[in-house]
């Protein structure tokens, strides 16, 4: 029988091998797997790459993992938000790298990863620092960069149902980047608030099909990051 | 998209020697240019302020480029949902008929040209619709882009909000803009404290000024020449609906 729920988060996080790259959902907090990230500093896996919207806040969640030196590399569109000062002092002190990407142009990026898409060609960017060096064709005298699709090994995301299919439903706007992730990365492991039945998830409102996902771990009470913040709390 | 929106926001004062229109009412125009129906994205900061001033008889969708498209007012603090955000990560609320979708499909909707109106912050616009908004390129900065690329590469119609002039006086309204480009030749129109420009071909032309500002007054504190073009109405660059074509007045 087909189950992907575990009841360890430990157990699938231990997977993660140093140097992999990983997908991490969430825009800001909201959509943010922070019981997972925390699994992931638990677990100790580094020289990591990590590809999300922005770099965490405070001292717990992403911007945690980055404290914990066990990132080498951000993916990312934003990485300064409030609150966030972990990414910026390692950035300035040259210990962790940037790849700094169009908020859509990363979206794109992931999306095209996981249709097995290696390549495509966009207007944003053209024209300014962040096409340099890439290849530029014109269509219709129109200037379009090259840019090339992601994929990673591991995606941690966080979603609101999930049946023991995989099948993932998400909140508001919570679900952001992790439709995508799930579809780019090799293993996509998910912290799902409400485990459902399946069958339960009309099949009209599967957001996700579970053949993007890999492992479920059901976390019905999350942490919030921004809470977490205001009490000025860290991890470990 | 754009944090920055709001720092360049908060770091403009308006010019004391002219006040012209404050921020509410520089929105408050630019809302009028807004056709009924129109898809829009407002940036963080001053564009916000636009949606206060939806003219009457006029429906506006708002997208927010986080995923969701029909995004309705802040909430009050009893209705507030940690998922429920803008681009800025401020709460908002959706209105009944808005819809969720994950960050491709937004982006898609904003590279595809499928959003009609984008209203952004601006550190300096060149004459030919150059726009700077994302990076001074100072040394040691922390460079963050966010969805602004995006934005003015696949929005149809791209207004700026903006002061005059920076809070020294000097000038953002360029013939080259000095900083890093956000996007070359994309900026259609220009709302100022002082006045109301549209980028054409020929330049800034000056197509209405705020109450007690004269045209001297905005021409001196505006690097490039600025074409008086009063007389004229210009119409609306505002919802062409030419897909593959780029909508920038260059072109």
């Amino acid at each position: 029988m087909i189950n992907k729920f575990s009841t360890s988060i430990k157990e699938i996080i231990a997977t993660i091998f140093d140097g992999a790259t990983v997908m991490i959902g969430g825009f800001g907090e909201a959509g943010s797997p922070i019981e997972l990230i925390h699994a992931l500093i638990d677990h100790g896996a580094k020289n990591l790459t990590i590809i999300n919207n922005n770099t965490g806040s405070g001292q717990v969640g992403l911007a945690a993992l980055i404290a914990n030196g066990q990132v080498s590399k951000m993916i990312c569109s934003f990485p300064r938000t409030a609150n966030s000062t972990v990414f910026p002092e390692l950035y300035r002190a040259k210990k962790i790298a940037l790849e700094l990407v169009p908020q859509g142009t990363l979206a794109e990026r992931i999306r095209a990863g996981g249709a097995g898409i290696p390549a495509f060609y966009t207007a944003t960017s053209v024209g300014t620092p962040l096409a340099n060096g890439k290849e530029i064709r014109t269509f219709e005298q129109t200037d379009y960069v090259m840019e090339r699709g992601l994929i990673a090994d591991f995606a941690l995301i966080k979603a609101h149902s999930a049946d023991r299919y995989g099948n993932l439903t998400y909140h508001e706007t919570a679900r952001n980047f992790a439709p995508i992730m799930a579809m780019a990365a090799n293993k996509t492991l998910v912290q799902a608030q409400h485990p459902v039945e399946a069958g339960d998830i009309n099949p009209e409102s599967v957001i996700t099909p579970g053949i993007f996902v890999d492992h479920i771990v059901t976390v019905s009470l999350p942490q919030q990051e921004s809470v977490l913040v205001a009490q000025g709390r860290t991890y470990p | 998209m754009t944090i920055n929106d709001e720092k360049i926001a908060d770091k403009d004062m308006i010019d004391k020697k002219a006040t012209g229109w404050d921020r509410e009412q520089m929105a408050e125009r630019a809302a009028q240019d807004i056709p009924d129906g129109a898809y829009v994205n407002l940036g963080i900061g001053m564009p916000e302020k636009v949606a206060r001033y939806v003219p009457k008889g006029r429906e506006f969708i708002y997208h927010t480029e986080n995923g969701l498209l029909g995004m309705g007012p802040s909430p009050d603090k009893d209705h507030i949902s940690l998922d429920l955000i803008n681009a800025g990560k401020k709460p908002v609320t959706a209105i009944p008929g808005a819809a969720y979708f994950h960050h491709a499909d937004s982006f898609a909707m904003i590279r595809g040209r499928h959003i009609d109106i984008c209203v952004l912050g601006a550190m300096q616009v060149s004459e030919t619709g150059d726009l700077a908004n994302w990076s001074t390129g100072a040394e040691g900065a922390i460079p963050a882009v966010g969805g602004a690329m995006d934005l003015v590469a696949g929005v149809k119609t791209i207004f700026v909000m903006t002061q005059h002039t920076t809070k020294e006086g000097q000038a953002k309204l360029l013939k080259k803009c000095h900083y890093p480009l956000t996007g070359p030749k994309v900026v259609n129109r220009i709302y100022t404290n002082l006045c109301v420009i549209e980028v054409t071909e020929n330049g800034f032309e000056l197509i209405e000024l705020a109450p007690n500002v004269d045209f001297d007054y905005v021409a001196a504190h505006t690097e490039a020449e600025l074409i008086d073009s009063r007389t004229q109405t210009l119409p609306l660059t505002t919802c062409h609906s030419d897909p593959l074509h780029h909508t920038g007045s260059q072109s």
